[in-house]
């Protein structure tokens, strides 16, 4: 074989097998979606959004409690860790060469990777303990911790991203650093830093573990913050664990929804993202 | 020459046998001979040496700038001509691990004195920078940007200060209809005026301008170049530019440095018909640079 045929034949060798790990990388989405909705959707009526669980025994009923308790944990998370991962990932772009920043750097990485279920049991210490209840402002910390080291790394990342020219212009007219950086930079970067913050809600709308011993469960409707609310994951693995095939179905359906949601999240970060990059190109 | 040529000149090549040898000692310009008498001397630095960590950058550089005329910078890439301009608004504060050495006053007083208020010399001394650097804002919220952060007019009279600040940038018959339009939308040229117009809307005294025509076509060049003519009426304007013809067109003084020295500062025609020293001649003859 000749250097030319042999080179052509690599080449083709190594995308075909980078072709076939798209593929396998594909295969468990494709499947859990399928699966997901062929169990979930026989289930799904509109008595699951709007009717109250039903007693062990009884057929029917619904989550209404869980999908307004996931509503207002993924709030809770939202108004704790927004402003947080917004200001840290700020002070990250703007001061980012300090010994600090490097410290707050590695540490949200670090905290990225803790397991949910640590962060569940730092949060149930912080709020459950001392107060003696589970409560939905506990399950609420426990999703933020969660939240804030994803905000604060991708809004750094697309602070970085917007030219320092424009800093440079807001300062040469009598800004301050913090007013270049929030009247300037951080609008600029808006489209993107709302991205990153869909990005980390559909990273926790999913989340159960964190949510066991803080927020627990309820199987009653609750709009209160210091009381155990019940939540989409928490209450999906509830039924499922049961020994019911009502509330097995009930289960699949919460899957569905929750999928869903996440879905959801990730297709509006992918809208903005674009809409952001031809704003760029612009 | 093209500007193209002059932009991409090579950073000045270390100085070896051959080479062209620059003084030692920066010379000092003599105030009363090329400034005419009654000059009020607006800017002016003394003994300026400037580090880029342990790169020095600056050599003890004194410099006079009088009041509503125009000065050009000219020399070589590197040679120090931009580090020097962003000194005169403490501009490179914000690059980490610099240091400045010597005094620079602004009207007898030394910009990096305890005492400076570095919000307060930016109103006084604005800037134009190399690439036009619009908010991604409406045309509008550019020029009002500083007016607005300084607290500098009324709500209401804010559209009469924004106009003001186009017109003096002629770029108004350009913009008027489209105001509440995106500054991304306009032409490079626009976007430069635009940006001269916002830094003339807080009504600086002096206007520092860092190759401000560099990258824009010969058309766009040449209204700046009008601009700046007109500007200097009532402002201070400091340029720095790659292109002689330009500084022999706008200026009235112009400073050459090298390697991080000012090698000479005269009159723009006397630079330019008759320099004092031999390396000014070679560059601006373009046997080097």
């Amino acid at each position: 074989m000749s250097r030319n045929s042999r080179r052509r034949a690599l080449s083709k060798a190594v995308v075909t097998l980078c072709g076939m790990a798209v593929v396998l990388a594909l295969i468990p989405l494709i499947l859990v979606f399928v699966y997901v909705l062929k169990q979930g959707v026989s289930s799904l009526n509109w008595d699951f959004f709007t009717k109250m669980p039903k007693p062990v025994g009884e057929t029917g009923g619904g989550m209404a409690n869980a999908l307004v308790g996931t509503l207002i944990l993924i709030g809770l998370a939202s108004i704790f860790a927004v402003p947080v991962g917004l200001t840290a990932g700020i002070y990250l772009s703007e001061y980012g060469k300090s010994r600090l920043a490097s410290a707050v750097r590695f540490t949200a990485d670090v905290l990225n990777g803790v397991p949910s279920i640590v962060i569940g049991i730092f949060a149930y210490g912080l709020a459950v303990l001392p107060v003696h209840r589970f409560s939905a402002l506990a399950g609420g910390l426990a999703l933020g911790f969660m939240m804030v080291p994803i905000i604060t790394r991708t809004t750094e990342e697309l602070l970085n991203l917007v030219p320092s020219n424009l800093r440079e212009g807001a300062l040469a007219l009598g800004a301050t650093r913090a007013r270049a950086a929030f009247g300037v930079m951080v609008p600029a970067a808006l489209p993107g830093i709302m991205t990153g913050i869909l990005v980390s809600l559909a990273r926790i709308a999913g989340e159960t573990a964190p949510l066991l011993f803080t927020s627990f469960n309820n199987r009653f409707f609750t709009a209160r913050l210091d009381q155990p609310i019940s939540s989409l994951t928490v209450q999906v693995y509830t039924y499922a664990i049961s020994p019911y095939d009502d509330w097995h179905r009930q289960a699949w359906a919460g899957a569905l929804v929750l999928v869903t949601l996440v879905f959801l999240f990730s297709v509006l970060a992918r809208m903005v993202t674009r809409r952001l990059e031809r704003m760029h190109r612009a | 020459m093209s500007e193209e040529t002059m932009t991409d000149a090579p950073p000045a090549a270390p100085l070896t046998a051959g080479s062209p040898k620059i003084p030692e000692a920066t010379p000092s310009p003599a105030p009363a001979t090329i400034f005419p008498s009654g000059s009020v001397i607006r800017m002016e630095t003394r003994g300026l040496n400037f580090y880029y960590g342990a790169a020095q950058a600056l050599y003890g550089v004194s410099l006079q700038v009088p009041e509503k005329s125009v000065t050009a910078f000219i020399g070589p890439s590197g040679c120090g001509k931009s580090t020097y301009l962003r000194c005169l608004n403490r501009m490179n504060d914000i690059i980490p691990d610099t240091r400045v050495e010597g005094d620079v006053l602004l009207d007898g007083n030394d910009i990096y004195g305890s005492g400076t208020d570095i919000v307060a010399l930016r109103r006084r001394v604005g800037m134009v920078f190399q690439k036009s650097n619009p908010f991604p804002k409406s045309i509008f919220e550019n020029v009002a940007y500083g007016l607005k952060i300084n607290s500098l007019c009324r709500r209401s009279e804010l559209p009469e200060r924004v106009e003001k600040a186009l017109r003096s940038a002629a770029i108004w018959d350009e913009v008027k209809d489209r105001l509440q339009g995106s500054a991304l939308g306009l032409s490079g040229g626009q976007q430069q005026r635009l940006c001269i117009a916002r830094a003339l809307a807080i009504e600086p005294e002096v206007v520092l301008m860092d190759e401000p025509a560099s990258a824009l076509d010969p058309i766009a060049t040449q209204k700046i170049e009008e601009l700046i003519y007109d500007l200097k009426r009532e402002y201070t304007i400091v340029i720095v530019t790659h292109n002689m013809q330009q500084a022999a067109r706008v200026s009235e003084y112009t400073a050459f440095f090298m390697l991080g020295r000012l090698v000479e500062h005269d009159r723009t025609e006397k630079i330019f018909t008759n320099p004092g020293q031999k390396i000014t001649e070679d560059y601006i003859t373009g046997r080097f640079g």
